[in-house]
């Protein structure tokens, strides 16, 4: 019978498991030895590996960075961990302007920073503007970052797995809204290949390209859109960088449409990325134009009310599929959208 | 202080100076297509400080950062092929003058960006403490980073931990052209790192023997587990802030000609010169043999480089991982 996780239970068997089998791994950052253990992802490694491993830090994003760094060039293994990734602007210069040109920048003889950087990601109930983002686009923008957007419980871990057995810094941005989830996960130590979509569900007539929370969001706009006998293949790109364009144009070139749906806004960003590269590579096999779901060009609001238009969900999906065959939806297509239960912790 | 030891800080002084005035003759012919930020008048600093540390202790630095590659002893082979953009640099022509790097040396990296090595050095220095291991890890940084926030933090860390941290400040004065009056209102910085419960020395960063022995006395502190240690070295840059160029000689008045030639009156290798000679270590003709020497030695560093391979085209994407 196969073993079922939370996502929160997969990303951290994937970090005890990952310690147990290298002793130059650390976890940092504020509020990872609270009993709360960073929703419950840092508990377990807390109780085997003691406070000498995993250590609460002062409120210093952009040192701590920097920290990692040195830590790492001399053969460490940091993982840092923001309880909301916004705060990772603060630490911007030590993550793009050092760890992502290391390698490159000293000619490879400076050695490698492998450090392993977890921002989680929030959404809903209020938390506004400044927690309510992802930076994803930002980040993977430079060579030399790894960055991954686990979807699922098995991604969660093994994701965790490849970016702490890997030899690029590499950040992981959890979803703060897939914490619950559960699914199977394996429990052997397999690290996920590096730079490898998943498609999580194969189809004919439509791809949807859909990251992070988005992509269980496009699973039920998948099956909802059965009963329009529209089948669409739903593909995880989970690493934003390297990106998967095999995978995707194969699929595109398959199906002949493409949704890209994102987690943030359209400018400049992941879903656009994927929809002009679709164009450049697949132009001849595509049948209608390529549409992206991403927010509105907007801060995220507070008021219950505005956030129920700010986030698109699996019936804007829908609905976008169906636009792409002149289709309309047979009544309430927002049924399918599951209700927001979140109240916290954050 | 052992009279092995001043020749040794002597002799260092000279393959920077020398190194570095070499760079600024050859400036012109645009061989060397990369800016250089040269550190003639500083040069004390690093030695004195390097002269401290052991083979294995790591130094991390900033664009500043000629000095200290050569005195910790980074290949002079690799650092002139760097400056040529070749593929026997020190960063196989990736980095230029401010991304150096020689980790047989214990150069592990130096970066342009103002402060941004304080935290790794700090990270560095945790590694150490972590590992129980008696190395000790040393930041070079200029008077402008004291204008950073980031590397507050980064000390705030480094005396929660007491990582083995020498926090070394070369207080020229100037950050490019802005003096230190309108950036800070204080003209020395001790008394603020010492908030975080850091030992600090302020020392005359010209006089070698003097940086020497602070530097000394820091790394007992940081490899008794007393760390980290921070020590400000009052000191002058002779030439502009990037370029080959003396301020005086392409028009620019931001510093007075007086205090200039004060300064290049307080000569860190004349005085240490002078010193030896009085104290009989050695004679003024053995001085100028090392001149010979070294000057020799820079020629041939130059010859390597200039005929070290381009880098070919289709390694552009090497090491980007």
């Amino acid at each position: 019978m196969s073993r079922q996780l939370t996502y929160a239970e997969a990303l951290s068997e994937g970090l005890v498991q990952s310690m147990q089998r290298d002793d130059s791994i650390f976890v940092t950052g504020i509020a990872v030895d609270y009993p709360s253990g960073m929703f419950g992802t840092t508990s377990e490694a807390l109780a085997k590996f003691g406070k000498e491993r995993v250590f609460d830090a002062p409120a210093m994003e952009n040192a701590l960075t920097g920290i990692a760094i040195g830590a790492a060039a001399m053969g460490k293994r940091p993982v840092i961990v923001h309880p909301r990734n916004d705060f990772m602007f603060l630490a911007m210069d030590q993550l793009l302007n050092l760890a992502s040109k290391w390698s490159y920048m000293y000619g490879g003889n400076a050695g490698r920073v492998p450090i392993v950087v977890r921002g989680i990601i929030g959404k809903g109930w209020g938390q506004g503007a400044t927690h309510s983002q992802s930076l994803h686009a930002v980040l993977a923008h430079f060579p030399g970052l790894q960055v991954v957007l686990p979807s699922a419980p098995a991604d969660a871990k093994q994701l965790t797995i490849a970016a702490l057995t890997g030899t690029a810094p590499t950040v992981i941005l959890e979803h703060r809204a897939l914490y619950g989830d559960i699914g199977e996960v394996p429990e052997d130590f397999i690290a996920a290949e590096v730079g490898k979509a998943r498609i999580l569900r194969e189809g004919s007539d439509v791809t949807i390209v859909a990251t992070s929370l988005m992509a269980r969001e496009a699973l039920t706009a998948a099956s909802e859109l059965e009963k329009y006998n529209i089948s669409v293949e739903v593909i995880d790109p989970r690493w934003i960088r390297p990106l998967d364009t095999q995978t995707i144009c194969n699929s595109i070139r398959k199906t002949g449409r493409l949704i890209a749906a994102d987690i943030t806004w359209e400018n400049c960003g992941f879903a656009s990325e994927v929809a002009a590269m679709a164009v450049e590579k697949c132009f001849r096999d595509l049948v209608a134009p390529v549409r992206r779901i991403t927010l509105p060009d907007c801060p995220a609001p507070v008021s219950l009310k505005l956030e129920e238009v700010f986030y698109p969900k699996a019936s804007t999906l829908a609905k976008a599929a169906l636009s792409l065959f002149d289709r309309r939806e047979d009544g309430d297509l927002e049924q399918i959208d599951a209700s927001d239960q979140f109240k916290g912790p954050y | 202080m052992s009279s092995e030891l001043r020749v040794w800080l002597h002799q260092r002084m000279l393959r920077v100076r020398i190194a570095e005035e070499t760079i600024a003759e050859r400036y012109s012919r645009q061989e060397i297509r990369t800016p250089v930020h040269l550190g003639t008048g500083q040069e004390a600093v690093a030695v004195g400080v390097c002269g401290a540390l052991n083979d294995d202790d790591v130094i991390f630095s900033h664009h500043r950062c000629h000095n200290h590659y050569l005195a910790k002893g980074g290949s002079l082979n690799a650092f002139f092929a760097e400056l040529f953009g070749r593929e026997d640099g020190c960063s196989r022509g990736r980095g230029g003058s401010v991304h150096l790097t020689d980790l047989h040396a214990g150069v592990v990296a130096t970066s342009a960006i103002v402060g941004q090595m304080v935290a790794v050095a700090v990270g560095a220095g945790y590694s150490f403490k972590s590992d129980k291991s008696n190395r000790v890890a040393a930041t070079f940084f200029g008077d402008a980073t004291l204008e950073e926030g980031g590397i507050y933090e980064a000390m705030n860390f480094a005396s929660i931990h007491k990582t083995p941290t020498l926090f070394i400040c070369e207080n020229n004065l100037y950050s490019t052209e802005s003096p230190l009056h309108v950036r800070s209102p204080k003209d020395t910085f001790g008394d603020r790192v010492a908030a975080f419960e850091i030992a600090t020395e302020l020392v005359d960063g010209n006089d070698v023997a003097e940086v020497w022995a602070a530097a000394q006395r820091g790394v007992v502190v940081c490899r008794n587990g007393d760390g980290p240690y921070f020590i400000e070295c009052a000191t002058y840059r002779w030439r502009e802030h990037v370029g080959p160029n003396f301020d005086h000689d392409v028009g620019r008045t931001y510093r007075a000609r007086e205090e200039f030639d004060a300064w290049k009156a307080r000569c860190p290798i004349e005085h240490s010169k002078k010193a030896l000679v009085r104290d009989g270590i050695c004679s003024l003709a053995d001085i100028e043999a090392w001149e010979t020497a070294t000057s020799v030695e820079v020629s041939q560093s130059v010859e390597f480089g200039l005929k070290s391979a381009w880098p070919t085209s289709n390694t552009l994407f090497e090491n980007v991982w």
